[in-house]
């Protein structure tokens, strides 16, 4: 299987292109990090979390996981920080901080 | 053996579509276009023609369906008017980004208000820069033959670019004529089954009609360019297959008896047939003068257009549509542009008439010779002339 690269950047010239900009490769989505349009991140509090699965559900972009321990975490290569996790959650366990805060 | 029957222009069309074999017609009924959904409509109901005839809700919708039936690689058709084309507006650049080779059927007609179902090119206009390959017939056997020859040019690896096949609305839509239908057997010579090489299958997924970010459309609407203006050679090629076959030959620029004239006349669609005749008139009474036909309107055919009337003192065009505020008719701005540069070049006079509906006769031409020639010899104050306007037309100033 040959590695899958994004067709973007400084060296990826007009002639480049497919016929009709059709993407001939599929699930090549998952090599464009989306994350960097961000101003704020869900930062998820452990100790309040029961573990529930709503802001996994309800993650309109697929950007939070399931971790193997049954806890979830985002994942910030697509995170937009829309905030539809830190809403739903029942227990208040995400919250949403501004990208430059720590 | 092929057979000479009577047809008017629309069921030409509708016969080329059944011949052509297409899988996939989505069409909305529209004046003057309506005689085609519904002879193909027939042909698929009585069993002529195994086709899905979907019956859709607007001309975007049925467009909007083209679309889908040709990213799965079938032979798609359809067919419009006027404000049919207008609604279909948004889908007509779609296509042709997305290298659908869709055939279309135009019986052009006027633009409202006020309301008219009669014909003109205003709505060929409106879409001129949509990325379509477009020709323009004169007479019925041009609407069955161009319509053939769109699917075996549009279809072609090297093109995969929707085409319209533009004919008058009335003027050839509902007038019959005598047409030569060839033997499927040619037809099936010159257009074999068709492979759209991206066609969507469960095999091999991929993505049609992706998001486009600023960092990648500029690089996308240049290679669409570079790959439509390439087209034209396989156009003229494909008309030399066609002529090869079929016996009939065809010219992105086609001129009628223009050696040696002094005063050439552009026209496009079925008035050439009327302005031929008012050349003959002219001729016989020795006048230098003949004319053009302009079949292929895009991709613009600059070479061909520019070796055409490089000899004449004057070249006049005659629009069927009004560019509002503009410098002239809309094909006598590209014919100015494309000549401008040129050495050596005629004056160009550009005449408006025959508007919705309104009809050009043999005397209106000679018409429009005289004065194109008179307005060359004395100047005019204005940016373009009219003919068979009621009322001295002034005021056409910046």
């Amino acid at each position: 299987m040959t590695e899958k690269r994004l067709k973007t950047g400084p060296d990826f010239i007009w002639r480049d292109m497919e016929v009709g900009n059709i993407v001939t490769e599929a699930g090549s989505a998952a090599l464009r990090r989306t994350g960097d349009w961000r101003s704020q991140r869900p930062i998820i509090d452990k100790e309040r979390c029961n573990k529930c699965g709503l802001c996994w559900l309800y993650c309109p972009d697929v950007a939070i996981k399931l971790l193997e321990d049954g806890y979830y975490e985002t994942d910030l290569f697509y995170c937009k920080g829309c905030g539809i996790c830190a809403k739903v959650c029942t227990r208040e366990a995400i919250t949403m901080i501004e990208e430059e805060e720590e | 053996m092929s057979k000479r029957v009577g047809l008017e222009a629309s069921f030409a069309a509708a016969e080329a579509a059944r011949m052509a074999d297409v899988d996939v017609i989505a069409a909305y009924p529209i004046t003057p276009q309506t005689h085609i959904p519904e002879r193909l409509a027939e042909m698929v109901a009585d069993g002529e023609l195994n086709a899905a005839y979907i019956p859709v809700e607007s001309e975007h919708s049925a467009l909007s369906a083209c679309l889908g039936a040709a990213a799965v690689g079938a032979r798609t058709f359809t067919a419009t008017a006027g404000q049919g084309l207008e609604l279909m507006h948004e889908v007509v650049y779609v296509a042709s980004s997305m290298r659908y080779p869709i055939v279309m059927t135009i019986c052009n007609r006027a633009l409202s208000a006020p309301l008219s179902v009669w014909g003109d090119h205003s709505d060929a206009m409106a879409v001129r820069d949509a990325g379509w390959i477009q020709v323009f017939c004169q007479n019925n056997q041009d609407a069955f033959d161009m319509t053939l020859w769109a699917f075996r040019v549009g279809e072609d690896p090297r093109v995969l670019f929707p085409v319209m096949v533009h004919f008058d609305g009335f003027h050839l839509s509902h007038v019959t004529e005598p047409v030569i239908l060839p033997e499927q057997k040619e037809v099936d010579r010159f257009l074999p089954r068709f492979q759209y090489p991206f066609a969507l299958t469960p095999d091999k997924p991929m993505t049609h009609g992706a998001f486009g970010p600023p960092d990648i459309y500029s690089e996308a609407k240049i290679a669409q360019e570079v790959a439509f203006r390439k087209s034209k050679d396989v156009i003229i090629q494909g008309f030399k297959e066609f002529g090869d076959i079929f016996g009939r030959y065809y010219h992105p620029v086609e001129p009628y008896r223009t050696e040696g004239a002094k005063v050439l006349l552009l026209t496009m669609g079925s008035f050439s047939e009327t302005a031929k005749i008012a050349i003959d008139t002219k001729k016989n009474k020795g006048e230098s003068v003949g004319l053009i036909n302009l079949r292929l309107w895009r991709p613009f055919p600059f070479e061909e257009l520019c070796q055409a009337v490089k000899d004449a003192e004057t070249l006049i065009v005659f629009d069927r549509c009004i560019s509002f505020g503009g410098p002239g008719g809309p094909v006598s701005s590209e014919i100015r542009s494309a000549l401008y540069n040129e050495k050596e070049r005629p004056r160009v006079v550009s005449f408006i008439g025959g508007l919705g509906g309104r009809d050009m006769a043999v005397k209106d031409f000679e018409y429009v010779i005289d004065q194109g020639r008179e307005i060359v010899e004395k100047g005019s104050e204005e940016l373009f002339e009219t003919v068979g306007i009621r009322g001295e037309v002034t005021g056409i100033r910046g």
